[in-house]
């Protein structure tokens, strides 16, 4: 039986063994959100009359496939981070977390870079406002993970805050690997398929 | 496990005080949820007086026809988001971790987090009757165009803090989620396996999953909603490319299972109340629980029904029409499950009981109308008529609000040591039944007539039923007094409750009332059978015998 432990103000507690199937049923959720925004960009596309707006033929999509192969690798530096942690290599472990969120920076860098040459903005029909929409949308997830990233990387010097089933870095690699993994639906959807 | 300091030694009890502030206590959460979603469901309710008080004569002469779209729209989404989701919440929040052993939820932070938004996202929407233009009135359904005009002009509009009111209103929800989903899974008492599982945690944990695959397809939709009436954008905008009735499917996608996620708890209620007031375990438990996932299921692929006059194609319209019908091969499993459980039971009329069979009364009604309106044709002839309010009102009011009235007399005596007065509470019962048959009944003629809904002025060939309706209204206006002079009397100064005034069966019972703040701490009983073993004589826990005995030289001593 675990229980959720009472403090002395009588303030009750969650038990950390809770956090993971907490935070996975919580990214199941998350990802109806963007199966929305999917389904009906799909509906507008394949229903639009004059899909691009004027001026606009499709979208470049050699920068983003560089960005998409770095996002796409941090996903394996971020694990490589945590088998460095299960073998309690702690340099190492930092070593690669660090080098995943930095790769998560340039992407961000590398999408803002992309938005900033666009011929089209927000409200330029649904195309203008979808692209924003679902790359906007998945950018702010990009960046609320190098948040938690960052605050791992803090906590991991705490002394002995890692030993005992410390479960926010598994659960700050899930999500980053949630986001690679909507990322790469998020690309066949808008540059692939043009 | 040990039972040797079981029940503990009574405490002080503590301060009014933790009522009022953010206390991570699921039982305090409870109370706070339900006093406050009863507090808006008084706003919502004087709407609708003022809904009726119009109706009551074809002319639009009680409020300017403006102020009319306001106070529906209003009247829609307050009982919706800040009654009915709240209240449901409460009671997930004193049941579930009673029912199942646990001390409390598994996230008791996120937990009054999750509370404190009810009323901050309550108070935005309170907010937009101030505003320049009034508060939304496109209907709780804020379909574009309408929804998505600002004649005012402003940046803050009625509109506009509807739709983040609503949003919030999805994030407190997926929170709560989130929370009673992980207390369900992982926090049950020793030998509670999934099967023997009270029906009202089976039936939570399939309204909470619904919540989390719907809700967030709602939350996105209204992003976009929130765009094109505040940035410029043509998601829902024809003119600009963009598709209004996109914004229907993810509204219904949504706002179809939310039926389900309000109904479900009541059945849960249900099915712990029959067989309680008739002696006998419930009828086919392991089909009621496996039921409630059937209906989720089935649940998620109805939507669009609600969206057949909406340019829908053909072939479109008759698999959701299959679909909603077959809605009913689940529910119709429950409905003669409880008969099941009541037929040759030793029947006791008490105040949650006759809240409970007249909210299955109520129930049945609306199934029937419900399969008539899955029907297309017959769907299309009463579109946007009264038909449709009738039915839905029989749903929520007639089924779902008396269900959460007998789940309230039923486990009051539990959480406030109080007994409720049941002269008072079969009153309540009366005048309840009979105004929500008033006020419902006859909106189903009128809908057939063909009386548009979310009118204020109407033809005088319908005078008749709308009068009658406009009684049964006032009816049930008047019938929440005794409701409220019951609770608070009661709660002051009512009989002190035992630990199990209805001798009912289940973990819950096994406390102390009010339970303590842990409940069963570190000594939670080894649950070693199914539940409602009315009449069966066998034991739900180990040392059930020691158990009840402590409780009951306890209750002697105090």
């Amino acid at each position: 039986m675990t229980t959720t432990t009472l403090s002395q103000e009588g303030q009750h507690e969650a038990h950390p063994k809770h956090n993971l199937t907490g935070f996975i049923i919580f990214l199941c959720s998350e990802s109806v959100i963007f199966l929305a925004f999917f389904s009906g960009y799909a509906l507008l596309k394949t229903s639009a009359l004059n899909w691009l707006p004027a001026g606009v033929d499709g979208l470049e999509w050699r920068t983003p496939l560089v960005n998409t192969v770095v996002l796409v690798s941090s996903s394996g530096t971020i694990a490589l981070a945590e088998h460095f942690k299960g073998r309690e290599n702690m340099a190492l472990f930092r070593g690669f977390w660090l080098l995943s969120m930095a790769m998560g920076a340039y992407f961000l860098y590398g999408q803002a870079v992309e938005w900033s040459g666009l011929k089209f903005g927000f409200t330029s029909g649904t195309f203008g406002g979808t692209f924003y929409l679902l790359t906007g949308f998945h950018g702010l997830h990009v960046a609320t993970g190098i948040f938690l990233m960052g605050l791992m990387l803090i906590k991991s010097f705490i002394p002995g805050n890692y030993s005992g089933g410390e479960q926010g870095v598994q659960a700050t690699s899930l999500f980053w690997h949630f986001v690679d993994v909507i990322w790469i639906v998020l690309f066949l959807l808008i540059y692939v398929w043009q | 496990m040990t039972i040797a300091t079981f029940p503990p030694e009574p405490k002080p009890e503590p301060g009014w005080s933790r009522y009022f502030g953010f206390c991570t206590d699921a039982k305090v959460i409870g109370i706070q949820y339900i006093v406050t979603a009863f507090f808006f469901f008084l706003i919502g309710g004087l709407l609708a007086m003022v809904i009726r008080g119009e109706l009551i004569t074809p002319q639009s002469d009680l409020v300017d026809r403006a102020v009319y779209n306001g106070i529906y729209t209003m009247h829609g989404t307050i009982m919706l988001f800040l009654f009915i989701f709240p209240v449901l919440n409460g009671l997930n929040n004193l049941l579930i971790p009673t029912m199942i052993g646990a001390p409390d939820m598994a996230f008791p932070r996120l937990n009054a987090v999750a509370f404190w938004l009810v009323p901050i996202f309550g108070f935005l929407l309170m907010a937009s009757f101030l505003v320049p233009g009034g508060p939304a009135y496109s209907g709780w359904w804020s379909y574009p165009p309408v929804s998505i005009q600002n004649p005012v002009g402003h940046f803050i509009n009625g509109q506009g803090l509807w739709i983040t009111a609503v949003a919030l209103s999805g994030v407190s929800s997926i929170m709560g989620a989130i929370n009673f989903v992980t207390t369900i899974l992982r926090m049950r008492a020793p030998g509670m396996t999934i099967t023997r599982m009270p029906v009202y945690c089976w039936t939570a944990l399939a309204a909470q999953s619904l919540q989390l695959i719907g809700l967030p397809a709602l939350t996105g939709g209204a992003i976009m909603l929130l765009m094109d009436l505040s940035f410029g954008t043509s998601f829902y905008r024809a003119e600009g490319g963009g598709d209004p009735v996109l914004y229907q499917h993810f509204f219904w996608f949504y706002s179809h299972p939310a039926v389900y996620v309000i109904i479900l708890p009541v059945f849960g209620i249900f099915s712990e109340l029959f067989p309680v007031y008739s002696r006998k375990p419930l009828f086919g438990y392991l089909y009621v629980a496996l039921a409630s996932f059937i209906i989720v299921g089935l649940g998620l692929i109805v939507w669009v029904h609600h969206i057949f006059p909406s340019g829908v194609a053909q072939w479109m319209r008759n698999l959701f029409m299959v679909t909603t019908m077959l809605i009913a091969v689940p529910t119709g499993v429950k409905v003669f499950a409880w008969l099941g459980t009541l037929w040759g039971g030793k029947i006791r009329l008490t105040t949650p009981m006759l809240f409970s069979l007249g909210g299955l009364f109520n129930f049945v009604f609306a199934g029937i109308t419900g399969v008539m309106l899955a029907t297309v044709p017959v769907d299309i002839h009463v579109s946007n008529t009264y038909f449709v309010v009738g039915h839905f009102h029989y749903v929520i009011y007639g089924a779902a609000v008396m269900g959460i009235f007998a789940a309230i007399y039923h486990w009051f005596p539990k959480f406030t040591g109080r007994m409720p007065y049941e002269g008072l509470g079969k009153l309540h019962c009366l005048l309840t039944f009979i105004g929500a048959n008033l006020n419902f009944l006859p909106m189903h003629p009128l809908g057939l007539m063909g009386m548009p809904r979310r009118v204020s002025s109407y033809d005088p060939e319908f005078t008749f039923w709308n009068v009658i309706a406009s009684l049964g209204a006032f009816l049930l206006g008047v019938s929440i007094i005794p409701f409220l002079l019951n609770m608070v009397s009661s709660w002051i100064r009512g009989p002190k409750a035992t630990h199990n005034p209805w001798n009912a069966i289940g973990l819950e019972w096994l406390l102390p009332s009010p339970p303590p703040e842990d409940n069963f701490g570190e000594e939670v009983p080894t649950v070693i059978s199914r539940p409602y073993g009315y009449g069966t004589g066998e034991p739900l826990v180990e040392h059930q015998a020691e158990i009840e005995r402590r409780l009951e030289l306890q209750e002697a001593a105090a």
